[in-house]
């Protein structure tokens, strides 16, 4: 694999490599000494138009265990704020010679017109409304270390869909694991056309009882300013999800950050049946293997290249 | 006074031996000679009868195709204040590469067109550098704000051809009353670009499936089509005169067709983008293919072309909407709106709808020069004592749109890269050369 721009680019067997690495690193995390050798020397950009924090910081940390030197880039404070294009930017920062561009952008596909301006490789952080295919992974690397599958599996995705890249990019990643996958919320935020996704679409909570998995997803305040919602009050009545509506058996996620006592209650949140912690966890060693299995991808396709191969298999030294 | 502006050159003397003169207005579909003489149709006579007087150039028309020159009722010529994307030299250059002969520039410019003063610079500077015949609309509100009527008698004074605030809808009904019951003081069309600002909110492509997959934020149809049937209504109770540019929607035809069943002035145009593509090109996130209105849905396409075959939409325009390379390489989500269409509007609606037998040759290229009379413009035609508005077409020809790059300033053209079937070898506005291909130039030279 080149880059990872989209889940849609991958398929089941790549996705199981990825989190076979991610076990992988999961042993090493457990480790007094934390890190690998397998990017000593490698220079990893981490490109942020957006705010995030356990993205950008798990992204770090991820190149950072793997030896490599990361260059923390974000909009604000930058030559962005001066008005440089992206075009420019990514000219600019390739001339140091990165290995891995990593990129959030509030724009869907500037990750895919990134990878045509480089020769490093490109990882999607987060794309505009469109993808977060590392966010998918890991979501899936927790539900297989809980279930072992997700074949069969019933996974409900509740809350504001349209406006969710999370939502896309775990619809897709889900489905292709086997999972059956149904989102659900207000008409205004899950609208009909989202059954182009491969799932069903559901306007209430009313048969939440049949989902094994369910997964939040975070309300943003300014759905109240562009009238898609009347009130927070109305959607915390009809959708947060609480201990009422679950079952203890069903497993909750989220990909944070959360709204305590909105999307979701606290109590909830603080229980044995969310995974919420452990899809942090898991940020760093799937981060860590998309880092590996990009870089291998492209040193296989670079014959001139002057570095020696990276292997698929994470080595230890 | 004429409201077409082009710079003066000398009238063409030309005789084009054996060419297949298609002339659907005139009933003329066969192998002519036509000569030319002082920029007018002097005789049509049977093929190979007529011989060449000194100073006249021949032309071997055989295997080509003679056709009445287009007009287009919908560009962009960017000037004044963009220059960098297109200006009256380029334009008119691209509008004579695609077998133009006249067009219609939008007064979206800046400044906006809204001042007599401004509008007679302008039509000074066509009458220098245009190479085929402009026309240039004004705007219906001052800087396009929506507010306030320009001075329309004025402008129509100065040379407009009518009014539009193309670019954006008239979103107060009010004031749309108000410029059609002015508009029967100064006359000239009024063109609308429709759209309900509060239902296409931020959006950047049709919304429907392929958005949803994206998260794109949509422009549903009912933007479209609820203010032609507002429009309608309002164009029929003042017994105005209005066009309604730029179609894409299916619910946008039968509003169309509802107005004018209540008996309401109205006409259509429909852009070659939205005949030949769909909302499907918009996954590749490629900014050529972002365009407003927006490319639509596979039954919205079905209904413009049905439309367009019946009559229902009179006529093609292009909507030539150039942008520079460096505004339109960045995300599909920030990039402006539009394509340029102007060098391939012909080439791509005979490759996509006339070789598949969707629509007849001649039912295209009445279509395509259909536009003049909408816009109270005389139309082209090869008759004898008619001005030569003509271009001669080598169907057989194919090219690769883009390779030997745009006689445009910009490049974002939405069929770039498209093989397409049909070249310009020769166009004729006004009784003058305007244009010709570069291997034909040189094969008659």
């Amino acid at each position: 694999m080149r880059h990872l721009l989209s889940i849609e680019d991958l398929d089941r067997d790549e996705i199981e490599r990825i989190l076979s690495a991610a076990a992988f690193f999961a042993e090493v995390a457990d480790r007094p000494i934390k890190k690998v050798p397998s990017f000593r020397g490698r220079l990893v950009i981490n490109l942020f138009y957006e705010a995030s924090t356990r993205t950008r910081s798990s992204f770090e940390l991820a190149a950072k265990r793997l030896s490599a030197d990361v260059l923390n880039v974000v909009a604000s404070g930058s030559s962005v704020e001066k008005g440089e294009s992206l075009h420019d930017t990514v000219a600019t920062l390739s001339a140091y010679g990165p290995d891995v561009i990593v990129i959030r952008s509030p724009h869907a596909g500037a990750p895919g017109l990134v990878a045509g301006w480089t020769h490093a490789a490109v990882v999607n952080a987060g794309d505009g409304k469109h993808q977060h295919p590392t966010q998918a992974l890991l979501d899936v690397y927790v539900l297989r270390q809980r279930l072992g599958s997700l074949e069969g599996c019933d996974i409900w995705i509740v809350g504001d869909v349209l406006h969710s890249r999370v939502a896309r990019s775990c619809v897709q990643a889900f489905i292709k694991m086997g999972a059956e996958v149904t989102v659900v919320g207000p008409p205004t935020l899950v609208p009909a056309e989202l059954a182009a996704l491969g799932c069903n679409v559901r306007h209430t909570l009313e048969h939440i009882g049949e989902a094994d998995v369910v997964y939040a997803l975070r309300l943003q305040q300014e759905r109240m300013s562009e009238d898609f919602l009347p009130s927070l009050r109305e959607y915390a009545a009809n959708y947060q999800l609480d201990s009422r509506r679950l079952k203890a058996r069903q497993l909750v996620m989220h990909p944070g950050p959360v709204n305590r006592g909105v999307e979701i209650s606290g109590e909830l949140i603080d229980s044995s049946q969310s995974l919420i912690i452990e899809q942090v966890r898991a940020g760093i060693v799937v981060r860590m293997a998309v880092l590996v299995e990009v870089l291998s991808g492209s040193r296989l396709r670079d014959p001139g290249g002057q570095r020696v191969a990276v292997s698929a298999e994470p080595q230890l030294a | 006074m004429s409201s077409l502006f082009a710079a003066p050159r000398p009238p063409a003397e030309l005789l084009f031996r054996e060419a297949h003169v298609l002339d659907p207005r005139n009933d003329l579909d066969e192998p002519r000679d036509v000569l030319v003489r002082n920029g007018v149709i002097a005789e049509i006579a049977a093929a190979g009868s007529l011989e060449a007087s000194e100073g006249v150039e021949v032309i071997d028309g055989a295997g080509k195709h003679l056709f009445p020159a287009f007009v287009d009722p919908h560009v962009h010529l960017r000037s004044p204040g963009e220059e960098h994307k297109e200006d009256l030299d380029t334009g008119t250059r691209a509008a004579a590469a695609g077998g133009y002969c006249a067009i219609v520039a939008m007064p979206n410019t800046t400044p906006v067109i809204d001042h007599p003063m401004l509008l007679r610079g302008l039509i000074a500077s066509a009458k220098e550098q245009a190479h085929v015949r402009v026309g240039f609309m004004a705007a219906i509100s001052v800087a396009l704000a929506g507010e306030q009527l320009t001075e329309m008698a004025q402008l129509r004074d100065a040379g407009a051809l009518g009014f539009t605030d193309d670019g954006k809808p008239v979103s107060s009904a009010g004031l749309l009353r108000r410029a059609l019951q002015y508009q029967q003081l100064c006359g000239g069309v009024i063109a609308l670009h429709e759209e309900d600002a509060t239902l296409s909110g931020a959006g950047v492509m049709h919304e429907g499936a392929v958005s949803a997959a994206l998260g794109l934020a949509g422009i549903p149809a009912i933007s479209e089509s609820t203010m032609i049937a507002r429009d309608g209504l309002i164009a029929g109770h003042e017994g105005g005169r209005v066009h309604f540019q730029h179609l894409s929607a299916r619910g946008s035809v039968e509003a169309l067709v509802q107005a004018r069943a209540r008996g309401a002035r109205v006409s259509a145009e429909v852009s070659p983008h939205h005949l030949l593509l769909t909302e499907e090109a918009v996954r590749t996130l490629d900014t050529r293919f972002k365009m407003n209105p927006p490319l639509r849905g596979e039954d919205d396409r079905a209904a413009l072309i049905a439309a367009l075959r019946d009559g229902t939409i009179e006529c093609v325009a292009t909507d030539h909407a150039p942008h520079s390379r460096d505004e339109k390489t960045v995300p599909f989500e920030a990039a402006p709106m539009g394509t340029t269409g102007l060098e391939t509007a012909f080439a791509a609606l005979y490759t996509g709808l006339v070789l598949p037998g969707t629509l007849t040759l001649a039912c295209l290229v009445e279509r395509l020069t259909a536009g003049a009379a909408l816009f109270e413009l005389e139309t082209p035609t090869v008759a004898v004592d008619s001005e030569a508005n003509l271009c001669l077409v080598d169907l057989e020809a194919s090219w690769r749109v883009g390779e030997s790059g745009y006689e445009s300033r910009s490049a974002n053209c939405c069929f770039g890269g498209q093989e397409l079937r049909s070249r310009t070898l020769l166009t004729l506005a006004g009784g003058q050369v305007c244009y010709r291909e570069r291997s034909f130039a040189l094969s008659a030279a």
